[in-house]
C-alpha cells in the first residue's frame, strides 16, 4: 500500500538525470512519449499516467507491484487496449488510437506477460512470420510462389541467424508447442526482432524461464542495446533489473511514483513503500508518524498501540 | 433390390453428385476452421445464395446462365462482408453464432410466401440448367462392372460428377498453394493466437475477412453444383447440411488439403450404405418388426453416424488424414 501519492514536482528537464524523480522526466532523445494517459475499469483507475519518456538506444525497466497497472499501460501504448484519454507519440509520430498492428509496422513491437507460441506451426515458421512487408503475404501475390520466394529465402536466412543466436537452431523443425517454457520465451523474443524493431517492448521476459537461460536471455537482451535497439520491458525480477537496466520506471496504483538510475530508484523511500507496504520496517517522516497515529486514535482499536510504529 | 445392390449403390453414392457438394462445402470449412480457426456454422448460406443467385437469374429474370454464376459469387462475397464486418473483431464463437442464424434467416426468407414469385417458395426453383445440360457431352449412362458390381450412374450425374471434381482437383490447388505460401502462414497463426500475429504488425481482421470470402466461395461452388445436380430448394440447406460438411471435414482431418476429399468419400459411402443396409435389413425381415419397422430404419444411419462421430473424436480426434502430433499439441 502506498503512503502517498506524491506530489508532481518539476523536475529539471535534463538528459538522463542521475536523481530519482517522481514524474517522468524530459531526455534529450526520446523514442517514446506518453500524456496523461488514463485507463478505467468501471470504478477501478487501473492506468493514470501523466508524462513519460523513454529515452532511444538504452534498457528501460518498468516495475511496481502486482495490480501496478503495467501490462495496461503496455497494453494501450501497443494498441491493444484503448485509453479513455491521452496521448503518446513515437519517434516523434502521434500514434494515439493506433490499431496495434500499424504500431508494429511503425517499430515497436511487443512481446506478451503469458507467451503466445504459435503451437502448431514449426520454430521456423513462427521465426518466418515475424518478418515484416512480405510480398507473400498479399492474397493476390500468394499463390504465385515465384513473387515471393526470393523474399522468403531471404527471411530464412534472416530467420536462421536469429535462432543460432538464441540457441534454438537445433529445434527449427519442431513445433513451437513442444518447447519448453523458457524456449518460447526466447522464440518470441526473436520472433519479434525478426520485425526489426526499433523498440522492443519485453512484458516479464523472465517470468517462468529457469535460472540457467535466465542467464543468457539477459544476454541476449543486453546485446539488443548494443545493436541499437531500444528496449523497454516490464519485470518483476529486481535482480534482473538492476543487472540490466539503465533507467527504472516504477509504477504503483496505476501511477509512475518514481524515475531514475536502478540503484537510486530502488532505494528510494516511495519504491519500497510501494513494494513492501508502506511502514514496514521503513522509517516514518513525521508527517506519516503523526497521520498514523491520527488514524489510530481516531479508530480507537482495542487497547494496542498500532502495530507497525516504528 | 439385391444385396449386391446395397455395395454398388453405395459405390455409386461414394463419388456421386452428393459428395461433390459436400466435398466442396466442407473444403470451404477446411479454410475457415482448418486453417484460420473461424467457425462458420452457416456454410449452407453460403452454399444457399450461390444456388438461388443462379436459379433465379434465369428462371425468374430470364438473364443468362454465365451472369448467374457470377451474381452467385458477387452473393458469397457480400454475405461474407455482411457476416464478417461486425463478427471478426469479436471472439470466435460470435461468428458461429452470426453464421447458424444467418443461415436459418436466409433459408426462411428465399422460401416465404411474399417472395414466392422470385424463389417458388418451399418447391424451389427448377427450369434454369439448360445451359449446362447443353453442355453434356455423354449421352449414354456411364458405368462398368468390377467383380461381381455394377456401377451406374445417368449422363446427366456422370457429367455433374466430372465438372464437379474437376471443380474439386481445382480448390485442393487453390488451397495447397495459400497455405503453402506465407499468407497461409500467417492465417494459420492466426488460427494460434491472432494477438500474437497482431503484435507481429499483421492485420489479423482484413485476413479473417479474406479467409472467409475464399472459404464461402467454395461454399459458393457447392452451391453451384447443388443447384445443378438437382432443383434447389430451402430444404436442401437445411442445418444438418452445414454440419454434414462439418463432419466431412472432422472425419477426413482439418488442416489437410485432401482431408475434405477423403472425408466425403468415406461419408458417402458409409452412409448410403447404412441407409440401404437397414433398408435391405427390415424389408427382408433381417430385423424383426418387433425391433424395427421401415421407417426407423432410415433414422438409424443418423444414430451409427452419430456414434461413429463420436468414437472418432474419441480415438482419432485428428481424423483420418490429419497429423496426431499437430494435433496433441494444446493450442491453448
Amino acid at each position: 500500500m502506498p503512503a502517498d501519492n506524491p506530489a508532481p514536482a518539476g523536475s529539471e528537464p535534463t538528459a538522463l538525470d542521475s536523481a530519482a524523480t517522481d514524474q517522468g522526466s524530459a531526455k534529450s532523445e526520446p523514442i517514446l512519449t506518453a500524456d496523461g494517459v488514463k485507463r478505467t475499469f468501471g470504478g477501478l483507475v487501473a492506468v493514470d499516467v501523466d508524462h513519460v519518456e523513454i529515452q532511444r538506444s538504452i534498457i528501460t525497466a518498468l516495475i511496481g507491484p502486482n495490480g501496478a497497472g503495467k501490462t495496461t499501460f503496455f497494453n494501450l501504448l501497443t494498441g491493444f487496449d484503448k485509453p479513455d484519454q491521452g496521448t503518446w507519440s513515437f519517434n516523434g509520430t502521434d500514434i494515439t488510437g493506433r490499431p496495434a498492428y500499424r504500431v508494429a509496422r511503425s517499430g515497436m513491437v511487443r512481446t506478451f506477460q503469458l507467451t503466445k507460441a504459435l503451437s502448431r506451426l514449426t520454430v521456423l515458421e513462427n521465426m518466418r512470420l515475424g518478418a515484416k512487408e512480405q510480398r507473400g503475404e498479399r492474397l493476390w501475390t500468394a499463390m504465385l510462389r515465384f513473387l515471393w520466394r526470393g523474399q522468403e529465402a531471404a527471411i530464412t536466412e534472416q530467420a536462421q541467424g536469429l535462432l543460432k543466436r538464441f540457441r534454438l537452431h537445433d529445434m527449427q523443425g519442431d513445433f513451437a508447442g513442444s518447447l519448453s517454457g523458457g524456449q518460447r520465451k526466447l522464440l518470441e523474443m526473436a520472433r519479434a526482432l525478426m520485425a526489426e524493431p526499433e523498440l522492443i517492448m519485453l512484458d516479464e521476459p523472465m517470468a517462468g524461464v529457469n535460472p540457467a537461460l535466465k542467464q543468457s536471455l539477459l544476454g541476449h537482451v543486453k546485446s539488443l542495446r548494443d545493436d541499437g535497439m531500444t528496449v523497454f520491458f516490464v519485470e518483476h525480477d529486481m535482480d534482473m533489473v538492476r543487472d540490466i537496466s539503465d533507467r527504472v520506471i516504477v509504477m504503483a496504483q496505476g501511477r509512475i511514483i518514481a524515475e531514475g538510475p536502478p540503484d537510486v530508484v530502488m532505494s528510494d523511500q516511495r519504491v519500497i513503500d510501494a513494494y513492501l507496504g508502506a511502514h514496514h520496517d521503513a522509517t516514518l517522516t513525521v508527517e506519516e508518524e503523526e497521520e498514523i497515529l491520527a488514524r489510530a486514535h481516531d479508530e480507537l482499536t482495542s487497547d494496542q498501540d498500532p502495530k507497525d510504529t516504528p | 433390390m439385391s444385396w449386391i445392390d446395397v455395395f454398388s449403390q453405395s459405390f455409386e453414392q461414394m463419388i456421386g453428385p452428393s459428395a461433390v457438394f459436400y466435398c466442396l462445402a466442407a473444403i470451404g470449412l477446411n479454410v475457415h476452421f482448418g486453417y484460420t480457426g473461424l467457425l462458420n456454422f452457416g456454410q449452407s448460406a453460403f452454399m444457399m445464395v450461390a444456388a438461388y443467385a443462379l436459379g433465379s437469374m434465369v428462371a425468374t429474370w430470364d438473364l443468362s446462365f454465365w451472369i448467374g454464376i457470377l451474381v452467385g459469387f458477387g452473393g458469397v462475397a457480400v454475405l461474407a462482408l455482411i457476416l464478417g464486418l461486425p463478427t471478426l473483431r469479436l471472439r470466435a464463437d460470435y461468428l458461429a453464432i452470426v453464421t447458424i442464424a444467418a443461415a436459418e434467416a436466409i433459408r426462411q426468407i428465399l422460401g416465404s410466401v411474399s417472395l414466392v414469385e422470385y424463389f417458388n417458395g418451399q418447391d424451389g426453383l427448377f427450369g434454369f440448367q439448360q445451359t449446362f445440360i447443353d453442355l453434356n457431352p455423354f449421352g449414354d449412362s456411364v458405368g462398368f462392372t468390377l467383380g461381381g458390381l455394377t456401377i451406374n450412374w445417368s449422363a446427366y450425374d456422370f457429367f455433374v460428377m466430372v465438372v464437379g471434381w474437376t471443380l474439386i482437383a481445382i480448390s485442393c490447388l487453390i488451397v495447397f498453394l495459400l497455405m503453402r505460401s506465407p499468407w497461409g502462414r500467417v492465417v494459420k497463426g492466426v488460427r494460434e493466437d491472432e494477438e500474437a500475429v497482431r503484435s507481429l504488425g499483421k492485420n489479423v481482421y482484413a485476413l479473417k475477412m479474406q479467409s472467409l470470402t475464399i472459404g464461402g466461395m467454395f461454399g459458393g461452388l457447392a452451391g453451384f453444383m447443388t443447384a445443378l445436380a438437382h432443383n434447389p430448394a430451402p430444404s436442401d440447406f437445411a442445418t444438418d447440411t452445414t454440419f454434414f460438411a462439418w463432419t466431412i471435414l472432422l472425419l477426413g482431418g482439418a488442416a489437410r488439403v485432401f482431408g475434405p476429399v477423403a472425408g466425403a468419400i468415406i461419408f458417402w459411402f458409409f452412409i448410403s450404405w447404412l441407409d440401404l443396409f437397414f433398408d435391405k435389413a427390415t424389408a427382408e425381415n433381417l430385423i424383426p418388426d418387433a425391433i424395427m419397422d421401415a421407417n426407423q430404419a432410415s433414422l438409424m444411419r443418423l444414430i451409427v453416424l452419430g456414434l461413429v462421430l463420436m468414437l472418432l473424436m474419441i480415438f482419432r480426434p485428428q481424423g483420418i488424414f490429419g497429423d496426431r502430433k499437430e494435433l496433441a499439441i494444446d493450442a491453448r
